[in-house]
């Protein structure tokens, strides 16, 4: 009695209990097929095969289901047909119209006063809801019996992909054609304007790289080859006429001069303490022989951070501005938190095609939506005083948005600024993917030849001009005027009159370098360029260490990798596959409704159904088998070590910038070390994504703690609690909201690490993404891919931020 | 002929919350009912206000939070539009106007201060109070020049570089004020200006506010939920609830003469020396000839005059402006506004 009722007090717990018994009596009567979907494709084969069939009728099902035997179809949900509506009207159904319109007015006559008047003054309410009742009645649920009892004719869900590829095709190819000129067939040709128009883009993005590229590492070498892009479809020859030309041959800027740049910039800007940031970094790009593919990714950065900047702002201000236009983009923005660089790769390919200036529509599609999120959260912050104060001052419009309003919401802004910079750095190694030069390049190199120290001086070059670039950024945003200082020519521009000195100086200087390097080093001067490969070096000292760690530590992370994989994860794996699709829905959905009500459950569960019926659902069930393990191990470590570190000032202090370094690495990084101590294998993939994943968690369980208010602090101190208890009796409770959304961003994270994996050799959803990539690209697909990983993001968001929003309410916090 | 006319005049203003507002106040004919609105889902703010503000008054809108105070003030610089009802501004129809001339005249005539100080945090106390001059396209060194005068006169020398979030809340009003000044309006908007600082800070800045408005003299529209603070200040008090204006008076008549229930309840507590002048307890000169050497002038409020009337046995002659004498007041008239009311004995005959 006691015990029903502890439950009848608790009923979220007993839903909970329920839920789980239900999952558990499904998992059991998998029956016939448990042998078959424990591995990814047997099912699936063995329907093509015809040795099972895909779904049975209705009679039959039922009889399996008294067997405890699950129906193929609830297994694994069959390819639908999808679009393909059945009318009955046979008295089964009539009747089931009936109940179901009896069922929506119920209540309303139940609740009426006057019952004989009811029939009168409800007449509208009636007819909507009978006809509701019929369009259910004889309309969706035939359809719906149909779909999982009726004949199965050919799939259309699952030729989406093939639709939308051949809708691209038909795009690029043959739609809205006009004709160009073609010189090398001498007669015009017809092309797609569509495929006129992303080209003309992308040739625009790519003048831009290119002209920054070339006042940086190219001189003037490289405005001739962009002369050629032209000459290229006019036939003039713009290089081989002016070879002998002197401005033919004007060198690049050495490096000493951006350098100089660098210091005087960063100490104009902020200080000497940005001054030596900023211009070290600059020398450790040069000394370790680094200097031209990093001034390759920069040039690509900055053509790709500002117009991501923006469009964010320009997107930012216009949903603020109007509704519809914020509802239309917010899902969008939801699917682009989640969604899988790799997939957005696939279709820039085929509209794009490859080079730097794909890498840098691919970072723009990436970098744009957290700065359109920031953007419209800082304005809807500022206050509506401010705002009122703007128009009392007179603005128009205009000057309302631009010197009041964005302003004002400068920091979410900036904040959004910062992000793009990231992105954009943390893309350079995606980007080289599809054809982007520099350092990323570079670092897929090292990775694919196994050099560690290579790797990880490059990881660093990466990270650096993340870092200078954002704290240049941050500091010229937050420069300001001097009214009062009456200065003269001279002192007004200092810096720039030191820049120009220097500038010459250091030419003068790089010119000598032709004789001091005349005969040390084959001519190269290093004065004016240190070349790749011929810069100092660190790699010999890590690779030692890889080494060491290779030769020493083997045998025993060999036994340590043996017992995860045999006792964990392949148990782990094994059990995620063989849920019958109906069990997952049941755990999903329930727990969904256990957190967020009837809504949340529909939510997610439409998330579910969209995964479930793709081709791909056994792959989607190991990519979550793999996102489950690295979240679960991420947040216990990651929650601990917050935990411990909150408790000492300066531990903090040093956990928080050690989240910020790993947060900026290049997380392709993570994968090497990973793959030669553990081999390719899921244990490899699962720790390169736990490192990564183990940020977040951390860093918001440290800011969780610190947050709580320092007076609640004293009330427990004062009630005579000891540290423990206060710990988890206080500090934990309240500051478990924001550590949930922590947990999230760890979801999310692990899953971009997950599906980056698929490097290492995984057999997920990534691994068919990569494909897809390295195939050619079949646009559909990669999208559909995409949408599979992002609804796996989206259905966990979901539930965390539903559960924390109740919960901060429940807490009155915010 | 422009003296006469009012600078602010608002005729019958209504203010309603809600989708069918306007349809809803057509059919209520000019008999808004808050109520009857709530249940159709709309929420009154202001009901059938009309007043006038001549130059150089003071008005202060005085109010509990929910009584429409706000949202009066900023029908009447039209931050919102009224819903129905005529507002003018120095004769001209503020509803009708276009956006340009809305601007023009909140470029020119207005200037407001706003309870949480609305400063932009990203500039400096100077660029602050010579923002609306930018933005009225003043050259850059013209507007720095007009906002250092300000800057001299709230007092702020020496914090023109600084930012506002290194200010104090007083220091940060000062800014407000001086901002809303630099344009050199002609009305004077303050939405709960000190409402927001400390007591002691309030009553600071209450000072600063009367000497300055001692050397501009403004037509004032001035919103505040401080009784208190509207009778240091005001020269006509609006005590407003539920939307609608429940006394339009000068301090010392509401006082005396609350209109409503509800006023009543406010003035109880008022000492009434603060607020009576010797006027309105004076009599007029009897046969008695055996005045007091003493004279008092019939506008000095009875606080500051009652020590030396109570000290002389005699009757005391009030004088005009004209130092002529207009009445007598008896130490008894000023003993029953001195501790009358408050007196058990008086309630209890």
């Amino acid at each position: 009695m006691n015990f029903i009722n502890y439950l009848s007090e608790r009923p979220k717990l007993t839903q909970f209990g329920i839920v789980l018994i239900v999952f558990f009596i499904l998992m059991s009567m998998t029956g016939l097929y448990h042998d078959l979907i424990v591995e990814r494709h047997l099912f699936a084969k063995s329907i093509v095969k015809g040795e099972i069939q895909s779904s049975v009728g209705f009679a039959e099902s039922m009889s399996m289901i008294l067997n405890w035997q699950l129906p193929p179809q609830l297994v694994r949900i069959p390819e639908l047909t999808f679009y393909h509506p059945v009318i009955n009207t046979s008295a089964t159904y009539v009747l089931i119209a009936l109940l179901v319109t009896a069922g929506l007015l119920y209540k309303s006559f139940a609740e009426s006063v006057n019952k004989s008047q009811w029939l009168r003054v409800n007449w509208f309410q009636i007819i909507s809801k009978g006809f509701v009742g019929i369009i259910v009645g004889l309309l969706f649920i035939p359809t719906l019996y149909n779909w999982f009892f009726g004949e199965v004719t050919r799939s259309t869900f699952w030729e989406i992909p093939m639709m939308l590829q051949d809708f691209s095709q038909y795009l690029i190819f043959e739609f809205w054609l006009t004709p160009v000129y073609d010189p090398e067939i001498e007669d015009y040709e017809d092309y797609g304007r569509v495929r006129l128009f992303t080209r003309a883009i992308g040739a625009t993005l790519l003048f831009l790289i290119n002209l920054v590229r070339e006042l940086l590492i190219g001189g003037f070498e490289t405005v001739v080859s962009l002369a050629n892009v032209f000459s290229d479809q006019s036939g003039w020859d713009w290089l081989n006429e002016n070879k002998d030309k002197w401005y033919s041959s004007v060198p690049a800027i050495p490096w000493t001069v951006l350098t100089a740049g660098a210091f005087i910039l960063g100490y104009k800007l902020q200080g000497v303490g940005l001054s030596i940031l900023a211009g070290f970094s600059c020398i450790y790009l040069a000394v370790f022989g680094q200097w031209e593919p990093a001034m390759q990714t920069l040039s690509f950065v900055l053509v790709a951070a500002p117009v991501s900047v923006l469009f964010g702002v320009i997107w930012g201000v216009l949903a603020y501005k109007s509704r519809t236009v914020e509802r239309v983009i917010t899902p969008f923005l939801l699917v682009a938190q989640t969604f899988p660089h790799f997939a957005y790769l696939v279709p820039i390919i085929v509209f794009f095609g490859i080079g730097d200036h794909a890498g840098a529509i691919a970072t723009i599609i990436f970098a744009t939506p957290p700065m359109i999120r920031l953007t419209l959260l800082g304005l809807k912050r500022v206050s509506p005083e401010v705002l009122d104060a703007g128009r009392m001052s007179g603005c128009h419009n205009y000057q309302l948005m631009f010197k009041v309003l964005i302003p004002t919401a400068r920091r979410d802004i900036l904040i959004g600024v910062n992000q793009v910079i990231m992105q954009c750095l943390a893309m350079a190694v995606i980007a080289s993917f599809i054809g982007a030069m520099g350092l990323g390049f570079n670092l897929l190199l090292a990775l694919n030849q196994l050099r560690v120290g290579q790797a990880l001086e490059l990881g660093v070059c990466i990270v650096l001009i993340a870092v200078v670039l954002d704290k240049l950024s941050l500091a010229w945003a937050n420069k300001q005027t001097d009214y009062f200082a009456d200065l003269s020519f001279v002192e007004r521009n200092k810096t720039a009159l030191l820049f120009v000195a220097v500038f010459f100086a250091a030419l003068l200087f790089a010119w000598f370098g032709n004789w001091v390097f005349a005969d040390t080093a084959k001519g190269i001067n290093y004065f004016y360029l240190i070349p790749h490969n011929k810069g100092i070096t660190t790699e010999p000292f890590w690779q030692a260490g890889v080494d060491y760690m290779v030769s020493n530590w083997r045998a025993d992370i060999k036994i340590f990798n043996e017992w995860l994989l045999v006792e964990v994860l392949m148990p782990m794996k094994a059990s995620y596959l063989a849920m019958p699709a109906i069990a997952t829905f049941v755990l999903t959905m329930g727990v969904g409704y256990i957190i967020g009500g009837i809504r949340s459950a529909i939510i997610v569960g439409s998330f579910m159904l969209f995964i479930a019926l793709t081709p791909w659902w056994e792959r989607a069930l190991i990519t979550m088998y793999m996102l489950t393990f690295a979240v679960i191990v991420s947040v216990f470590i990651g929650t601990i070590v917050g935990a411990i570190c909150v408790q000492n000032k300066r531990a903090t202090k040093f956990i928080l910038l050690v989240c910020d370094t790993f947060q900026t690495f290049p997380s392709f990084i993570y994968l090497i070390p990973v793959i030669m101590l553990f081999g390719v294998t899921d244990t490899s993939v699962l720790i390169a994504v736990i490192v990564y994943a183990v940020i977040p968690p951390t860093r918001y369980t440290v800011e969780g703690l610190r947050n709580v208010p320092e007076s609640l602090l004293d009330a427990a101190d004062m009630s005579g609690t000891t540290k423990l208890q206060r710990m988890f009796k206080i500090e934990f409770p309240l500051a478990f909201p924001h550590i949930m959304l922590g947990v999230n961003q760890c979801v999310v994270f692990a899953l971009f690490m997950v599906i980056i994996g698929a490097f290492i050799g995984t057999e997920d959803l990534g691994q068919e993404i990569m494909q897809q990539l390295f195939s050619g690209g079949n646009i559909g697909s990669g999208l559909m891919l995409g949408l599979c990983v992002a609804f796996i993001g989206l259905a966990v968001d979901h539930l965390i931020q539903t559960w924390a929003t109740k919960r901060r309410k429940l807490l009155g916090i915010d | 002929m422009s003296d006469q006319q009012p600078v602010i005049k608002c005729d019958s203003v209504y203010k309603i919350f809600g989708k069918d507002a306007e349809k809803m106040l057509q059919n209520a004919n000019g008999k808004v009912v808050a109520e009857e609105f709530q249940k159709a889902g709309c929420v009154v703010g202001v009901n059938n206000a009309s007043f006038e503000v001549k130059k150089g008054e003071m008005l202060v809108v005085m109010g509990l939070s929910g009584s429409g105070k706000s949202t009066l003030l900023r029908c009447i610089s039209r931050l919102t539009d009224a819903t129905a009802g005529n507002i003018y501004i120095e004769g001209e129809d503020l509803t009708s106007m276009s956006d340009k001339e809305l601007i023009g005249l909140r470029r020119n005539k207005m200037g407001m201060v706003f309870q949480s100080f609305a400063l932009l945090p990203h500039k400096t106390v100077l660029e602050n109070i010579a923002f609306p001059l930018q933005v009225k396209g003043n050259s850059t060194k013209d507007s720095i020049q007009r906002a250092k005068e300000m800057v001299d006169l709230v007092g702020l020398t020496g914090r023109e570089n600084y930012f506002p979030r290194e200010l104090s809340g007083g220091q940060q009003q000062r800014v407000g004020i001086a901002r809303s000044l630099a344009v050199e309006p002609d009305i004077w908007f303050l939405d709960e200006p000190f409402s927001a600082l400390d007591p002691l800070i309030r009553k600071e800045m209450q000072d600063e506010f009367l000497r300055l408005q001692g050397v501009l003299n403004k037509t004032i529209l001035f919103v505040t939920h401080d009784f208190d603070e509207a009778l240091r200040l005001a020269d006509r008090i609006a005590i407003m609830k539920d939307g609608i204006i429940e006394q339009l008076d000068t301090p010392a008549n509401i006082v005396l003469n609350p209109a409503t229930e509800y006023v009543r309840k406010f003035t109880e507590d008022v000492p009434r020396e603060k607020v009576l002048k010797i006027k309105s307890v004076m009599e007029p000169v009897g046969d008695e000839k055996d005045f007091s050497d003493l004279r008092v002038s019939e506008d000095a409020l009875i606080e500051t005059v009652a020590e030396a009337v109570l000290g002389d046995p005699k009757s005391v002659p009030v004088l005009n402006a004209n130092d002529d004498i207009v009445g007598v007041v008896h130490s008894s008239k000023v003993i029953h506004v001195l501790f009358g009311e408050n007196s058990t004995l008086e309630s209890n005959a």
